[in-house]
């Protein structure tokens, strides 16, 4: 369209198949669809409808977690601290089950303590804006495990899965599917709305693109960041709360090492740790594909430190390969 | 210009100073609990308990004040220790000394691959840093088949080399010492040292003024996995064993020793002394909590509380100071 200047201003993307091809999410979807060929080679069971849900609920516990996370990265921010809180909010969870024998308020006790958690580190982060938020969810990370520690000592509280409504929360499945499936979509579709959508959204864009000039155009900077930081926590309880209806027991080591493979599926689904840059959509794929991916060499008893390396290769070369390409595409523009 | 210098050099040195009187009340206030605690026999096992940690933090320190962020220190630790353990117990290093240099030269080769990826590949640090994490404790199960090297396989004179003093300083610590001396030095007053804050504060002007940055960034994660490195044979010489899941979570307090030492995790800013006090501090709250009568379920809860309070302390006191420069320049 061109304006009085004379200028053209394109308002709608061009949508070529080159810029489709090269889209991130593009190719995500082919290392899925490797990892799921693979998959169907190593083993004809694998294709399976029961199985392959079973498999994908117990690593959807820990995928929940992925959807905040990539809120908080594309704010440019990061929490340490969803492990240590996810057990926290179960150690919760358990110990009021066990002196009340009422599920209900347990579920209750372990959502407030899970916001809490994390509106703990909205507040200490937006009151004292100079920290960063590494170091400041590093420190509430050990103070959250040493809280549960401190509740359960080196027992475990359990006895959760005795009532059948909570452990149908995890087991129970309409069809094939499980219910905790229809959750992850659910959410899935409503932080990916909200995130490509919404004013909310389109302001995170921009504070974690230039932070400075989001709070001059009027961005309610640390108000969204105090919003990001609680409603992770509260992801973090649901999660909490599939933990124990799955496994029914909580010790003070458990999610350990959840902040990473959270944040390892949001990197791998395009989120810049830098913030401002990324799609929902690749992070849905990346949950799928580190999961799958685990599933996979499992099948075929590849012990889970290999596994580990794997994972840990493929997140490096993933992010890695499209920035040793551009370099030939920056000259022929200036060439150009 | 030259008296901005002047003031902001006065400010860094406040800073260690305000550090330093923490320290002091923290130390003063668990000897008031526990009598026991300023002596030498304490001291000693303080240091000689946390010598790792405190030389990995001057690894650390380095990234940090590039602007970058190491969090596989723990894994390139239990790697090149794992190596140099089962080298030593197959009789292919001889004596102590093969084996913390092997370890230091293995980890200056891990570091190197890091860098490489995040100097060359353009991977953001934490991410690079985080692959490797995972590829080099999955690697250290592999090298050992998921077993561990016992006190029998051990070398006598490795395995007396991190009890025995020198002159009646333990030899570890006196590795943390020289360490530091190096550190202090290098970092003060040699070209390299002053580049790494060029880089570290402003990395646009650093590479227009003719510094090579990727060289640079590539030498400095070299240096902290050869650190990592160094601390591989000294844990492993310390504790007479060499297990997979050694030194895991170690990234988290020797970032916490730098940032309560005043580093900034966005680069440039940072000394060796103050690193060397945040190590300290660390290092004290570690072994001091349960000689004040708190119970081994309580400390981790109160480490996370010391290690946010020090921090929002420091920001309330950097507030402070900056409250009274600006009233000083009459503004």
């Amino acid at each position: 369209m061109a304006t009085k200047s004379g200028r053209t201003i394109e308002y709608e993307k061009k949508r070529s198949l080159k810029a489709t091809l090269l889209r991130w999410e593009t190719l995500l979807i082919f290392i899925l669809l490797a990892v799921n060929i693979m998959n169907v080679s190593i083993s004809p069971n694998y294709l399976n409808l029961y199985n392959l849900f079973t498999n994908v609920s117990s690593f959807l516990v820990k995928g929940f977690i992925a959807f905040p996370m990539a809120y908080i990265l594309l704010l440019g921010d990061i929490d340490l601290s969803v492990g240590a809180t996810v057990c926290l909010a179960s150690t919760f969870l358990g110990i009021t089950y066990n002196s009340t024998h009422s599920i209900g308020l347990a579920i209750l006790v372990c959502l407030v303590i899970s916001v809490l958690c994390g509106a703990f580190n909205g507040l200490v982060l937006t009151r004292f804006t100079e920290l960063a938020p590494m170091i400041v969810t590093l420190a509430t990370m050990t103070l959250y495990r040493g809280f549960s520690e401190a509740i359960l000592g080196d027992t475990s509280t359990k006895g959760m899965r005795d009532v059948a409504w909570f452990a149908n929360l995890y087991d129970g499945r309409i069809g094939p599917v499980p219910y905790i499936f229809l959750v992850f979509v659910l959410l899935a579709v409503v932080f990916g709305l909200v995130m490509h959508r919404t004013v909310f959204g389109r302001q995170m864009y921009a504070i974690g693109a230039n932070k400075t000039a989001a709070v001059y155009s009027g961005v309610k900077v640390q108000k969204l960041r105090m919003i990001v930081f609680t409603l992770t926590g509260f992801i973090c309880g649901l999660s909490a709360i599939f933990y124990c209806s799955w496994m029914g027991s909580v010790k003070n080591d458990i999610a350990d090492g959840y902040e990473l493979e959270a944040i390892s599926m949001c990197v791998l689904g395009g989120i810049s740790t830098d913030g401002g840059k990324g799609n929902f959509p690749g992070v849905i794929i990346a949950i799928f594909i580190i999961g799958l991916l685990r599933y996979g060499l499992g099948l075929i008893n590849v012990n889970s430190q290999t596994i580990r390396i794997i994972i840990g290769a493929l997140l490096i070369i993933v992010v890695m390969a499209p920035n040793l390409r551009p370099k030939t595409r920056a000259r022929r523009r200036k060439a150009a | 210009m030259k008296q901005k210098k002047k003031t902001s050099g006065g400010l860094l040195r406040s800073r260690e100073f305000s550090l330093l009187i923490v320290l002091i009340v923290l130390c003063a206030l668990i000897q008031l609990r526990n009598p026991q605690f300023l002596t030498a026999n304490v001291i000693n096992s303080i240091f000689k308990n946390y010598a790792y940690t405190m030389v990995l933090a001057f690894g650390m320190l380095l990234v940090l004040l590039i602007g970058g962020i190491d969090i596989s220190v723990g894994a390139t630790l239990a790697f090149c220790g794992m190596a140099g353990s089962l080298l030593m117990k197959n009789g292919v290093l001889p004596n102590c000394f093969t084996v913390y240099l092997f370890t230091t030269v293995m980890g200056f080769c891990c570091g190197t691959l890091i860098g490489l990826v995040i100097a060359k590949g353009k991977v953001i640090p934490i991410i690079a840093t985080l692959g490797f994490m995972y590829i080099y404790r999955g690697l250290t199960y592999v090298i050992s088949d998921s077993t561990w090297v016992g006190i029998a396989y051990m070398l006598t004179d490795f395995k007396d080399f991190a009890q025995n003093s020198l002159l009646g300083v333990n030899h570890l610590v006196c590795i943390t010492v020289v360490v530091f001396l190096i550190f202090f030095f290098f970092l003060k007053w040699t070209t390299f040292g002053r580049q790494i804050y060029a880089v570290g504060s402003n990395a646009e002007a650093a590479e227009i003024s003719g510094i090579k940055i990727a060289k640079i960034k590539i030498l400095v994660y070299a240096i902290c996995g050869a650190i990592a490195g160094l601390c591989g044979a000294m844990y492993t010489g310390y504790y007479a064993t060499a297990q997979n899941d050694m030194a895991v979570g170690a990234e988290m307090d020797v970032i916490a020793a730098c940032v309560i030492g005043g580093v900034s995790l966005t680069g440039g800013q940072g000394s060796a002394v103050g690193v060397l006090m945040g190590a300290i501090t660390i290092a004290i709250i570690g072994k001091s909590l349960s000689m004040v009568g708190i119970g081994a379920f309580w400390q981790q809860a109160l480490k996370g509380a010391i290690i946010l309070l020090a921090v929002v302390v420091n920001v309330l006191v950097q507030r402070g100071m900056d409250r009274r420069s600006l009233e000083g320049r009459e503004i």
